[in-house]
């Protein structure tokens, strides 16, 4: 029976533009549904929704929401405050800020308790408390109720936020991405939480996510949202085998995974902000298979299956192809090997008293890329900020072109400072918010180069237009952009500098799987056209498989695998390697890798075999 | 002029310095603030030339009501009230004024050098901050006014000192903040000069609350300036000042409002008018356009 049923959800602007039109779905007891798209695709809108809140600026204008027998949207204010947290219960997707940092978590957890059932003692409460946090894995004695929420890790916050979730026995369950922020192995535990706990309660759970890959270890249902609309409506397993929407299809397209290499096709284009939809199919622009017709008339969500419904006029036909993932050769020709172009030995680095780095050794020819893998707090970003100039509190032996390198960036020379490059991991804090992005760039041209005036205005177009924006864009401040273009702007900042090597700090984990898509390729290229290094940081092993010719395992400040990414991936000596690649959400099943195994593309057919899943 | 002390703290021409100004125009509020102030700014300035008596001279009796030649009428001691609101504006005025640019621009620097230095520097800044403004500010200009006499300019120095530390944690916090992202960084790790960190990268983010504090600091001078008079320490009569006016003719409110009400009136009209500004350049820097 369905616990969770929305109908011709809409939800509007002030303006009276549409975020969210047409959204229909329903979740069963103990079922979970995901609810999958990329930014300004309107999945969080729906999800909050479900709860009869949408953010400011933005009303329900529309629609059905039922929760548990209960209309949402015609509900009172004080029946709604009775639903949220007892009926439908919502974990949002920082942890940090979902609780109070001035109150003790025992008091939080308490304090939901009481507000749905005054009447139950302190002991029972107590007791309550006790049970919840036994079944979220968190330790029951009274420390951990004393502590604030900043004495939490970041996976234990998140357990604390499903416990408040969950301490009220709902009936339903909102996740709003809770695992963005948490590693690869953290996520797991927490996902594997969240499945128990949904099946053994009987929990209704939407599962909002970007990640494609861990819906599919997770979710009954899928729901792929784009523009504001549901595009494809299916069962977990078959929207994986046959993705009937091409947004669907492309989606799956775009990212990487752990256990195979596979060539990654960007989806080119944007998806339309709210006011610049199109008449027709609001994925017209960017869809390989559109037809004329499809940019006159908006298709409605058809049943082309059981259980599977997808707006598109070609849903039959694209969902009959062949699965869309796409594998090619596993190790790319490898650059010739050069004497190293950095070469690392004997690093120890600090931050106050704490010792960070232990030992490290590494060298890193021209052409190649290293990887740089591990957890939060692994030290991983520590290197590579010691490599570049930005941490200064290390010792031990670091060489450039067997040139020592310099702690302090201030002290090294011109021509290292502009050989080695860096981009950050935060694209919206990476450029300064009142200067022209041309501007941002231009300037270390001046600074290294002494080029300003019209050849920098030149230089500065063709930089851009090497990342594949439009040297037009170089008079826009960088709020006017979204996080893939500033990403982008940052590159070609790092480029104009004429980099040997360029240090990549995470920098696809906040952008969506079709920009990462992008800023990947666009990274190969620059490796294959210019003989660029890279050193690339990053807890995502799916990236590593894509980009990386080679991979160091970083735990604790100590390296404890490296090599070559295929070996290291396929055949993983160190236990800690093993775990994080098992723990990697997947599209493919893990074990059957092997070099030559070629799936057939869409576009080559003759090469095709059937897909693996 | 005031719409230049605001443009000089703006960020360097690059988006253009123009565009801002353009921009902050756009905002229906700015333009009525530009009016209201300049209305102001003009009866302090060009009002002397347009004065029907000599501000010192007795032309009725002690509050005489409005009649002919003297529409607003006549205070405690006979003098036009008119011609001595046009006399008394243009003190008050450049004081405050010139007192509140020299807190924003010390103020502004020492705040964005303790705020990127965070060392002794930073430490030892904000300890000299605190120590002035442990000070009531009224307080510290009395005590100085008293010492070294009754100099205009010692009188704009007091002031923008005291504001000093105000503007000065003000900008500190906010380069703090802002110190931090990963833009400063970058230009470390590319080798720019301090110099160039501090003042092209780091101020133009400190700037727009800087202005909302630099109009809240002008209305503060004002009423120092202005008080300072009413206490006696400021002009002295014969000679025309808002401040002086309202204390002169106090006794008098119930009798010839006038003589009273015209400067304060002067005085709000003219704060209520850079605040407008004030926050129209914060709009337009932060880039909020005016929505029809």
């Amino acid at each position: 029976m369905a616990v969770i049923e929305v109908i011709d959800l809409r939800v509007e602007l002030t303006n009276g533009l549409d975020v969210v039109d047409e959204v229909s779905f329903s979740v069963d007891a103990g079922e979970v549904l995901g609810l999958v798209g990329e930014s300004g695709s309107g999945k969080t809108t729906i999800g909050t929704s479900l709860l009869g809140y949408v953010r400011g600026g933005a009303r329900i204008a529309g629609g059905r929401v039922v929760v548990d027998g209960v209309d949402v949207l015609a509900a009172s204010h004080a029946e709604l405050t009775r639903l949220r947290g007892k009926a439908i219960a919502y974990v949002p997707q920082d942890p940090a800020a979902g609780l109070n940092p001035a109150r003790r978590i025992g008091r939080q957890l308490a304090e939901v308790v009481k507000v749905h059932q005054p009447s139950l003692g302190d002991d029972a409460v107590r007791a309550r408390i006790a049970q919840v946090l036994g079944e979220v894995k968190l330790p029951q004695g009274r420390e951990l109720l004393e502590r604030y929420p900043h004495q939490l890790s970041g996976g234990q916050q998140q357990r604390v936020m499903l416990a408040l979730a969950f301490v009220n026995r709902p009936k339903a369950i909102v996740l709003d991405e809770p695992t963005t922020g948490l590693d690869v192995t953290t996520q797991a535990h927490v996902l594997d939480t969240v499945r128990e706990l949904c099946a053994t309660h009987r929990v209704a759970a939407v599962y909002v996510s970007h990640d494609l890959a861990l819906v599919k270890g997770l979710a009954d249902h899928v729901v792929v949202a784009y523009a504001g609309r549901v595009v494809e409506r299916a069962r977990c397993a078959e929207l994986f085998r046959h993705p009937a929407h091409p947004y669907s299809r492309a989606l799956l397209d775009a990212i990487p995974d752990v256990n195979q290499r596979r060539e990654l096709i960007v989806i080119q284009g944007h998806a339309p902000a709210p006011g610049q939809r199109p008449s027709g199919c609001a994925f017209a622009d960017r869809c390989r298979y559109a037809l004329p017709e499809c940019r006159e008339a908006q298709p409605d969500l058809r049943r082309i299956g059981e259980e599977h419904a997808a707006r598109c006029f070609r849903a039959e036909e694209v969902g009959a192809m062949p699965a869309p993932l796409r594998l090619q050769a596993l190790e790319r020709p490898a650059a010739a090997v050069d004497a190293p172009v950095l070469a690392v030995r004997g690093l120890n680095a600090s931050y106050g008293g704490t010792r960070i780095l232990h030992d490290v050794a590494f060298t890193l020819e021209r052409g190649r890329c290293l990887a740089l893998v591990g957890e939060s707090g692994s030290g991983k970003t520590t290197l590579s900020r010691c490599l570049i100039g930005l941490h200064a509190q290390w010792d031990g032996e670091a060489s450039y072109k067997g040139q020592a390198l310099a702690r302090s960036a201030r002290s090294r020379p011109a021509s290292v400072r502009h050989e080695l490059q860096y981009v950050f991991q935060n694209p919206y804090k990476a450029l300064n918010p009142r200067h022209a992005v041309g501007a941002s760039v231009a300037a270390p041209l001046a600074h290294f180069f002494g080029v300003r005036g019209r050849e920098a205005t030149v230089r500065v177009g063709e930089a851009l237009e090497r990342v594949s924006l439009p040297a037009a864009l170089a008079g826009r401040l960088p709020r006017e952009l979204s996080g893939g273009e500033r990403q982008r702007v940052a590159i070609a900042r790092a480029l104009v500098c004429e980099p040997e090597v360029l240090i990549c700090d995470e920098i696809t984990s906040a952008l969506d799987v079709s920009v990462q898509a992008a800023i990947l390729e666009l990274l190969e290229e620059l490796e294959q056209e210019r003989g660029l290094t890279l050193l690339f940081v990053t807890h995502n092993l799916a990236v590593v498989r894509a980009i990386a010719t080679d991979v160091a395992v970083l735990r604790a400040g100590r390296i404890v695998e490296a090599g070559p990414t295929g070996r290291v991936l396929d055949d993983p000596e160190h236990g800690y390697t093993r775990e994080l690649i098992a723990d990697s959400p997947t599209l493919l099943e893990a074990g059957g890798s092997g070099a030559s195994a070629g799936v057939s593309s869409s576009n080559n057919p003759g090469r095709g075999q059937e897909s693996p899943w | 002029m005031s719409v230049d002390a605001v443009v000089m703290m703006l960020p360097p021409p690059r988006a253009g310095r123009r565009d801002v100004v353009r921009a902050a125009l756009g905002h229906g509020r700015t333009r009525v603030g530009v009016v209201l102030a300049g209305l102001v700014l003009a009866i302090a300035l060009l009002g002397p030339f347009f004065a029907p008596h000599d501000p010192g001279a007795i032309v009725a009796r002690p509050y005489a009501p409005a009649g002919p030649g003297m529409p607003l009428g006549a205070d405690y001691l006979g003098e036009d009230v008119l011609s001595r609101v046009l006399w008394g504006g243009s003190r008050v005025v450049w004081t405050s004024l010139v007192a509140t640019l020299l807190a924003v621009l010390l103020g502004g620097t020492l705040g964005l050098v303790a705020g990127y230095a965070r060392n002794r520097l930073d430490t030892l800044l904000l300890w000299a901050m605190d120590v002035v403004m442990a000070f009531p500010l009224l307080v510290l200009v009395l005590l100085f006014v008293s010492l070294l006499g009754r100099s205009p300019w010692l009188t704009v120095l007091l002031v923008g000192l005291g504001w000093t530390p105000v503007v000065g944690r003000l900008a500190r916090a906010v380069t703090l903040e802002t110190v931090g992202n990963e833009f400063i960084e970058s230009a470390e790790m590319m080798g720019f000069s301090r110099r160039r960190i501090l003042f092209r990268e780091l101020l133009p983010n400190v700037v727009t609350p800087l202005l909302v504090q630099a109009g809240a600091l002008l209305t503060w001078s004002i009423g120092i300036m202005a008080g300072l008079s009413f206490l006696g320490l400021g002009v002295q009569p014969p000679n025309a000042d808002w401040g002086l006016m309202t204390n002169e003719n106090f006794a008098g409110l119930t009798i010839q409002p006038w003589a009273v009400a015209a400067p304060i009136a002067c005085i709000a009209v003219f704060t209520v008018g850079i605040n407008l500004i004030a926050e129209g350049f914060a709009r337009a820097i932060s880039g909020v356009r005016e929505r029809d």
